[in-house]
């Protein structure tokens, strides 16, 4: 278990270590160069050799990377352009924000179409799984950001039921949460179907499986057997899922703030480019690949530990 | 099966199209996405207007006879520049996919077949590259390239090579153990005759429908990044600059929101109820079992 964690550890740092590499290297290969991008076309040389040497890209490239991530470690992720503030500091004063936007929607579809997904299974064939299936089929790839633009029209433009931009007074939890409704809505709704149709085709998988068998054959109550034996099992697709789905919640995430202008990842990185603050675009680059990377990991390790199989194998 | 009652057995395309037809959702949505191929490529017949003709008296109508979904803030006519939206919209899907089922095909069996050394580094290339959440990497390239439709088309392109990558791998080693590869192998068929004879025939079918649920992903990023002004530039009708316009415009007029999703909707849930059937179809294990 514990070797296997470990593996999954150091693979995950390989991963990152390619990724931060390429996107470097991506960088550098794209005709078109950050100082004359952020300088503009009236830039004297004098300028534009004192960006280069402040950014340090007048050393050899293999130099770079390795500076790059000699900095990175120590959370220098470089200065803003601008406010000559840590770009470390402004990305990370956006996080928290996309990540509860985030959490939330993940929780509240995975609750629903949980419970959704289990309703289909045990009651396979009637209508109301019937009905679940295509509502889940319809909603599973409709963009994030027509639902946010259209809830935006109908539950805070028309009906004005909910805030239509910002993320609410700081310290105001009610306030705040108001302001989650839409865009969490927004992100979590193709979720909910999706999450209903793992859980029921993973749950009607399990319950054609030995041990429950075994379980009814003893005569245990139908609720324990679902709750207690088949859903434990049963919900593990959904973790796998989600860990890896994170890139598409955090793309989710950057449309919905922008949308509601929340602050958060996505507004920071749109804002970045218009404004050609190229430290910022990539430092918030580099974050959302690590909370990506971070979450397969963990989605993986959670898996292992919750799947007896894997426990038990290599 | 029904099959032993019927007449004479059918060719392979129209046994999957006999299914497809059967199941009420597939034939929805075949009905759907056709109609949307359809008007993308008749638009220049279809279209009541030119979708960048300016008409500034006319601006900001709502539905009307003259209008069908009104007019936008410069008076262009909001129902032909859905339906030339539509042809962006396939611009960038078809090469887009076109380019990482290529690629796909290639890594993965490359993968799947070769040494084990190898199978490891593209690996370890597609968990790389699954590594960027697509948006934020596009937003990136884009912030460096400038916006255009070109650098849309290849950045999802190159993010969607390990979707497919990943299955024709997984479809290779299974196929590479079966006796059907042996015998060939027995016989003195050379590896690129067995990968392109062989094992390339059993990994469409999954790949088909895999290119059927993406089609929405990859038009929703394209109208998404547009809607962000980082993907087609003006005046190109796009559904998403539909969008972007609407959104700036949400409280003089709702029909430009309206008229902008609707075909992105109609998109997503025909190629998704495509998709559904088309693998009930093409796998064989599930079909008829009626459940997903």
């Amino acid at each position: 278990m514990l070797s296997f964690i470990l593996k999954r550890i150091g693979l995950a740092a390989v991963i990152t270590v390619l990724a931060v590499s390429s996107l470097f290297l991506i960088v550098h290969m794209i005709p078109g160069d950050p100082v004359s991008t952020m300088l503009g076309p009236r830039a004297t040389p004098e300028m534009r050799a004192a960006l280069e040497a402040r950014m340090g890209l007048d050393q050899p490239l293999v130099v770079q990377i390795g500076l790059f991530f000699a900095n990175m470690l120590r959370g220098d992720l470089g200065m803003d352009v601008f406010s000559n503030r840590p770009v470390s500091e402004i990305v990370l004063g956006q996080v928290p924000y996309t990540l509860v936007l985030i959490l939330v929607s993940i929780t509240w579809s995975a609750v629903l179409g949980i419970a959704l997904g289990c309703y289909s299974a045990i009651h396979r064939n009637s209508l109301g799984d019937r009905l679940t299936g295509i509502l889940s089929v319809s909603v599973i790839a409709v963009p994030a950001f027509v639902v946010s633009l259209y809830s935006l029209l109908i539950f805070a433009v028309k009906l004005q039921w909910f805030p239509a931009i910002g993320a609410g007074d700081a310290g105001n939890w009610g306030d705040q949460l108001h302001h989650l409704v839409l865009p969490s809505l927004a992100i979590g709704l193709s979720w909910v179907g999706y999450i209903a149709r793992l859980v029921r085709a993973s749950m009607l998988e399990v319950m054609g499986e030995g041990h429950i068998r075994t379980a009814r054959a003893f005569g245990l109550p139908e609720r324990q057997i679902v709750f207690g034996y088949a859903l434990r099992l049963a919900i593990l697709p959904t973790v796998t899922v989600i860990g890896v789905g994170m890139g598409f919640l955090l793309s989710a995430a950057v449309f919905t703030e922008i949308v509601f202008s929340r602050p958060g990842l996505g507004k920071l990185v749109i804002d970045s480019i218009t404004t050609r603050n190229y430290p910022v675009v990539m430092g918030s680059v580099l974050f959302s690949t690590l909370i990506f990377v971070a979450s397969t990991t963990l989605a993986d390790i959670v898996n292992a530990i919750l799947d007896p199989r894997i426990r038990a194998g290599k | 099966m029904t099959d032993a009652s019927l007449p004479k057995p059918r060719s392979e395309l129209g046994e999957i199209l006999y299914h497809l037809v059967r199941d009420p959702l597939g034939l929805a949505g075949l009905i759907i996405v056709l109609a949307i191929l359809a008007s993308a490529v008749l638009a220049p017949w279809i279209a009541p207007y030119d979708p960048i003709a300016l008409n500034v008296p006319d601006r900001l109508q709502g539905p009307s006879a003259a209008h069908l979904m009104g007019t936008d803030q410069l008076g262009r006519d909001t129902f032909s520049r859905v339906i030339w939206g539509g042809r962006v919209a396939l611009q960038v899907a078809l090469p887009t996919i076109g380019g990482a089922i290529f690629f796909g095909l290639l890594l993965g069996m490359i993968a799947g077949y070769g040494p084990r050394w190898l199978d490891n580094l593209i690996v370890l290339l597609f968990d790389t590259i699954r590594s960027f959440p697509t948006v934020m990497f596009a937003l990136a390239v884009v912030a460096l390239v400038g916006p255009s439709l070109n650098t849309v088309i290849l950045v999802i392109m190159v993010t969607s090579i390990p979707t497919y990558g990943r299955v024709v791998r997984t479809l290779t080693q299974s196929l590479k153990e079966a006796e059907f590869i042996t015998a060939e192998k027995s016989l003195g068929a050379s590896t690129p005759r067995i990968m392109a004879v062989h094992l390339l025939p059993n990994v469409l079918g999954p790949l088909a429908v895999l290119a059927a649920m993406d089609i929405p992903t990859v038009v929703g990023l394209e109208a998404g990044l547009s809607f962000l002004g980082m993907g087609v530039k003006p005046p190109t009708p796009s559904w998403g600059s539909l969008l972007n316009d609407g959104y700036n415009l949400i409280r003089n007029t709702p029909w430009l929101i309206i008229a902008g999703g609707i075909p992105l909707i109609l998109t997503t849930v025909g190629f998704t109820f495509l998709g559904e059937a088309l693998r009930d179809v093409v796998d064989p294990k599930l079909r008829g079992k009626g459940g997903k």
